[in-house]
């Protein structure tokens, strides 16, 4: 069977719209105006940042650059092509002599491992200079790497809000595309940039443009793994997908509070971040 | 006849009523200033949408006695009011509830029919189920009023314009959901095309007070709007943004689609009656 046309093009005028207005309403009603975002030289932290320099203006954003002893060249100059197209205010603040020194302890660990490692230690620095720039954290995670569980928890994963993340990876490129973000950025192969060489879709085994229309029919529009395969998508992609969809249940969700009381966080105490604002 | 009504098209502070009370006033001042009979405001417009656990902490009582209705009331004396509020009723149990108020008095109060507890929406969890579809009189005619999930089902409109509405006053807060390509959400499209077909099916005017604003990662699209007895759109409000919102209507527009297209003086009652009698009976769905 022919697989179905999935269109996943949005319209960005309106995706802009909501976006920046619900950037400005999540930090302001929390007694904010300024944000604070990792740039890593990637596309998905720097439509974010677009979207929060459109929602705040750019002196009450502050882009941090964090490079790591390896990361590529490539990253700095584009991250600079982010500040300097937007002229937000900046800080590079190396991460290489915080991680270091725990690697170093450890010289068996993982790629895996260190790369958990950097994304932690830069979550770090972004929540240092949200107490010192008065902003909140914005998160840069898309739809694609958050169900796929292609992110680290507590480290890139972490943030105050997160204006993307109901975006997949295909539509990130084209909102970002209509917001100006260099092109070359938009067209670089995506990568965490956690170790040389690395690209996400080389990790993944599988592109984003393929696993994006998958998500859209399992998550979007319900259907069933079979209904997938029927739909034309291979059976070993569709079962790799469900399962890696499955097993990274826990980075979505709140670690659980085992219940014992009548009233507990998480099950019966029930309100909104914005409760009052 | 013809009147002037408006629609606020508001953004609230979740759960704080003297905050939203204050926005309900300087709104009723400005539309009052520009010489508006009738304010409607959106579904839960004193409270905020998301309320979970903080529904017993808002809710009102829709008479004199409670204070926030005071201060309403006597609003009500200058201009016809319909305002979003929780009603804790006598047993205590919480209704989505939307009250029209008008020289002073409670004209009458709608409890919401249908509660979505589904997707996004959790409301059969903190609210009881209204059990009531009404219209009622008021200066400028028979109106009917309906909340949101309430249209969604096409019985609730069809009942009231049974019962003499020829005005459908909608209220929503409607969680704006499905982007493509389209210039608006899914959810707005949806809403918007049903609400013009009641005007063209019902032969009566359509109403509708959306709010926006967000609530954590829901926005509310707003695009409040209304339709005339031919189903032809007289005004929409812009989306994602408040607005106060303006329409002069003539209800000789009622006499003039109705000289044209007798749907209503044709509608088969007892046909309907004796059919949904015999399919309850069977049980057939």
């Amino acid at each position: 069977m022919k697989k179905p046309s999935i269109d996943l093009s949005i319209n960005t005028d309106l995706a802009r719209k909501i976006l920046t207005g619900f950037i400005h309403s999540e930090i302001t009603r929390a007694g904010f105006s300024r944000a604070v975002l990792g740039l890593s030289g990637g596309l998905d932290s720097a439509l974010a940042i677009y979207l929060a320099v459109d929602a705040l203006g750019a002196d009450h954003v502050l882009a941090v650059y964090m490079p790591y002893k390896t990361s590529s060249p490539d990253s700095e100059t584009h991250a600079q092509a982010v500040i300097d197209d937007l002229g937000v205010p900046s800080l590079t603040i190396p991460i290489t002599d915080m991680v270091d020194p725990l690697i170093d302890l450890y010289p068996e660990a993982s790629p895996v491992r260190c790369g958990n490692m950097m994304a932690r230690a830069r979550m770090i620095v972004l929540y240092d200079q949200s107490e010192e720039f008065h902003g909140l954290v914005v998160g840069t995670s898309n739809k694609t790497e958050i169900l796929l569980g292609y992110s680290t928890q507590f480290g890139d994963s972490a943030s105050a809000l997160n204006p993307i993340g109901d975006l997949y990876k295909t539509q990130v490129r084209q909102l970002s595309a209509a917001l100006g973000v260099p092109p070359e950025i938009i067209q670089k192969p995506p990568s965490a940039d956690l170790w040389i060489g690395q690209t996400d879709e080389g990790e993944l085994g599988f592109t984003y443009e393929e696993v994006d229309k998958l998500l859209y029919l399992l998550v979007d529009q319900r259907y069933s793994p079979q209904d997938c395969i029927e739909a034309g998508f291979s059976k070993s992609f569709v079962e790799t997908v469900v399962k890696r969809i499955q097993r990274s249940h826990f980075k979505r969700v709140l670690p659980p509070i085992a219940k014992l009381s009548n009233r507990t966080i998480g099950y019966d105490f029930l309100y909104l971040r914005d409760w009052g604002t | 006849m013809k009147f002037s009504l408006a629609i606020a098209q508001i953004s609230t502070v979740l759960g704080e009523i003297d905050t939203n009370l204050a926005k309900h006033r300087a709104n009723i001042r400005d539309a009052r200033q520009q010489g508006a009979d009738l304010l409607v405001f959106p579904e839960l417009s004193m409270t905020g949408y998301v309320l979970q656990d903080l529904t017993p902490t808002v809710a009102l009582r829709p008479r004199r006695e409670d204070p926030v209705f005071r201060v309403l009331l006597e609003e009500s004396k200058a201009i016809d009011l319909v305002v979003g509020f929780v009603d804790e009723d006598d047993r205590h149990r919480f209704f989505i509830s939307a009250a029209y108020l008008s020289k002073g008095e409670v004209v009458y109060v709608h409890h919401k029919l249908y509660l979505p507890t589904y997707g996004l929406f959790d409301e059969g969890r903190f609210f009881a189920w209204g059990d009531k579809i009404s219209a009622f009189e008021t200066r400028f005619g028979r109106m009917g009023i309906l909340i949101c999930e309430d249209f969604w089902h096409v019985s609730p409109p069809y009942l009231l314009w049974l019962d003499g509405a020829d005005m459908f006053l909608f209220t929503s807060a409607s969680p704006g959901r499905g982007l493509n390509q389209a210039p608006q959400l899914e959810s707005a499209r949806w809403v918007e095309l049903v609400n013009q077909a009641y005007a063209s099916m019902f032969t009566s005017f359509v109403v509708h007070a959306n709010r926006v604003g967000y609530e954590d990662g829901l926005n509310f699209w707003g695009g409040s709007a209304v339709f005339d007895p031919n189903g032809e759109l007289m005004i929409r409000a812009p989306q994602h943004q408040e607005a106060l919102s303006f329409v002069e209507i003539d209800t000789n527009q009622l006499h003039r689609t109705r000289a044209r297209l007798p749907l209503l003086r044709d509608e088969r009652t007892g046909l309907i009656q004796k059919e949904l009698n015999r399919i309850l009976e069977h049980q057939i769905r």
